[in-house]
């Protein structure tokens, strides 16, 4: 019963902000909505026992994604009117594509219920798969023995992805004086100021 | 508590449900009441760290004094200002206020006084922290107004910046738990050094970390030394400074419940939750709730003794800090402590 309400009360919330992303006039509302979207898409993997994918979700897509999602829109100087002018343009294509995500949408519904189609089959990693084993650690014992090398891969990548970017957007700059945060670190009070007693009356050479 | 619930009647879906809402109950209005004196504590520290009196006119020794703020501020006129974003300008306040009260559903108060002993609480924990920048980003936006939106940028970058070095410093305690589940790390403390001493902080590979940890989490909250986000010789009031009344009691509230829960998750993770210091059975004759809040206001007052005596730091110091220091430390120290548990056999 309270799954039913919830998975109902998930869904219906996840639908509705999706739609809202869309239809929301202000991109930073949109970024927003998309972030009610992937809590509540949280809330579903709960309910069908995914804790640690549930977590994953919330930790990579709202706490760190979607932040850089906001952070640039939040920086945008949109201007609302121009945004709109091209939608008459950009409806055929837009079409199409709606057109393609349903045909593949309604293709892979109708082989997930032919139960025809099986790619690589797990049965390796499904033995250790059990009701008992929390999913943190089936995963695991999946993702670290059977597919190693493909999660070590992905890992490669991402590394390769990552000095990528810095190798593009890192440039020497000539003219600016950086900071030598260990001199700065070492320097004591006496270096730089020094106690006089003055007697009143008199000026004082600095 | 569900069975209670359960002998006078209910059925079982009600009667888990009610017991579920009354745990919710019993956490969130005490924890109110917790940050309302823990407001009093630290500004009577502050002042004794100042030599001054402190609070000490509503109530005796002062105690009232935060009752007395909250109905002033409760009485006082909400101003929304006209061009603000409405809708996200009161939103923001309530999720500060949410999400910090939401990470209490995993912290065991003592041994099976939990509200969800879920497998992955420190996950949990992870994502429910990430959802705290959401409140500061959201006010410093909807404000529509310069200050409040230079601090919502900090906030986020460092909040994002600290949270990678608390992950990497919560997989070693993990890795040496061997679990994610928040009652089983504080167990795992249990007679941990020599065993006798409930603590993974005085394990000499741990130590660093937890340093490192205490120091992160004032970072994470956004406390002095680290307070960039509402640094008020740069930024009026930051994020806060176009909010009145209740909205800015709310903001107030879920700010401290932040720093009580980074107080609590000092304790749980490094210095043994609610076990007592040393595994000796008299010291089990006090509750563990008991050794668990004093654990807490021990760390609390770390950070208060911290915010009066440390100044602030500049945005590129705590930038340097977060990324070119702790990270490349607690990186490393994932791999020291993986590969000392591999060499050991603790895996085994």
């Amino acid at each position: 019963m309270i799954q039913l309400v919830s998975f109902y009360i998930f869904a219906s919330i996840v639908i509705a902000s999706a739609a809202m992303v869309i239809f929301a006039r202000n991109p930073v509302h949109s970024v927003l909505w998309l972030i009610v979207a992937f809590f509540n898409a949280a809330g579903l993997m709960v309910l069908i026992g995914a804790e640690f994918i549930a977590m994953l979700l919330v930790i990579v897509y709202v706490g760190a994604v979607a932040v850089l999602f906001l952070f640039v829109v939040m920086m945008l100087d949109i201007d609302f009117a121009e945004l709109r002018a091209g939608f008459v343009k950009n409806v055929p294509l837009g079409l199409l594509l709606a057109v393609v995500l349903v045909a593949e949408l309604v293709l892979g519904i109708g082989a997930y219920q032919a139960g025809a189609v099986k790619l690589g089959t797990p049965e390796a990693g499904v033995a250790t798969l059990s009701a008992t084993v929390p999913n943190i650690e089936a995963i695991g014992a999946l993702l670290y023995s059977k597919y190693v090398f493909l999660f070590e891969t992905a890992g490669l990548i991402l590394l390769v992805a990552m000095v990528g970017a810095i190798v593009l957007t890192h440039r020497r700059s000539h003219g600016t004086r950086g900071q030598s945060i260990s001199s700065q670190v070492q320097r004591r009070p006496q270096d730089a100021t020094r106690i006089v007693n003055q007697p009143v009356g008199q000026g004082i050479e600095l | 508590m569900t069975s209670f619930f359960q002998n006078l009647g209910m059925s079982y879906e009600a009667a888990w449900f009610t017991a579920t809402i009354a745990a919710i109950l019993l956490i969130a209005l005490p924890l109110m009441l917790a940050v309302a004196m823990i407001i009093y504590a630290e500004r009577k520290l502050w002042a004794a760290f100042a030599l001054r009196r402190g609070p000490n006119v509503v109530g005796p020794f002062g105690v009232l004094q935060s009752f007395a703020d909250g109905l002033k501020v409760f009485l006082q006129e909400t101003i929304i200002p006209s061009a603000s974003n409405r809708g996200l300008f009161l939103i923001a306040p309530i999720i500060t206020f949410t999400v910090a009260l939401m990470a209490w559903a995993v912290i065991p108060f003592a041994d099976g006084v939990v509200l969800s002993n879920i497998n992955v609480g420190l996950l949990y924990i992870l994502a429910i922290s990430s959802l705290g920048v959401y409140g500061v980003v959201i006010a410093g936006w909807a404000s529509n107004s310069k200050y409040p939106f230079y601090s919502a940028m900090r906030a986020a970058a460092q909040m994002i910046s600290y949270e990678v070095s608390i992950g990497f410093i919560l997989i070693c305690v993990v890795l040496w738990a061997g679990t994610f589940n928040v009652s089983g790390i504080v167990e795992g403390q249990r007679g941990h050094i020599f065993g006798f001493i409930n603590a993974y902080a005085f394990n000499p590979l741990l130590f660093p970390i937890a340093v490192m940890f205490l120091i992160s989490s004032m970072a994470e909250t956004a406390r002095a030394p680290f307070d960039l986000t509402e640094a008020e010789s740069e930024l009026v009031a930051g994020y806060q400074t176009e909010y009145s009344s209740m909205a800015f009691a709310l903001f107030w509230l879920g700010e401290y419940a932040n720093v009580l829960l980074m107080c609590a998750l000092n304790a749980i993770l490094f210095w043994g939750g609610y076990l007592p210091p040393v595994d000796w059975a008299p010291l089990y004759a006090v509750p563990g709730i008991i050794w668990f809040f004093a654990k807490i206001l021990l760390m609390f007052f770390i950070f208060a003794w911290v915010k009066a005596t440390v100044p602030r730091y500049r945005y590129d110091q705590l930038m340097r800090l977060g990324w070119k220091v702790f990270l490349p430390i607690s990186l490393f120290w994932v791999f020291l402590v993986s590969g000392y548990l591999m060499f050991t056999g603790h895996f085994a």
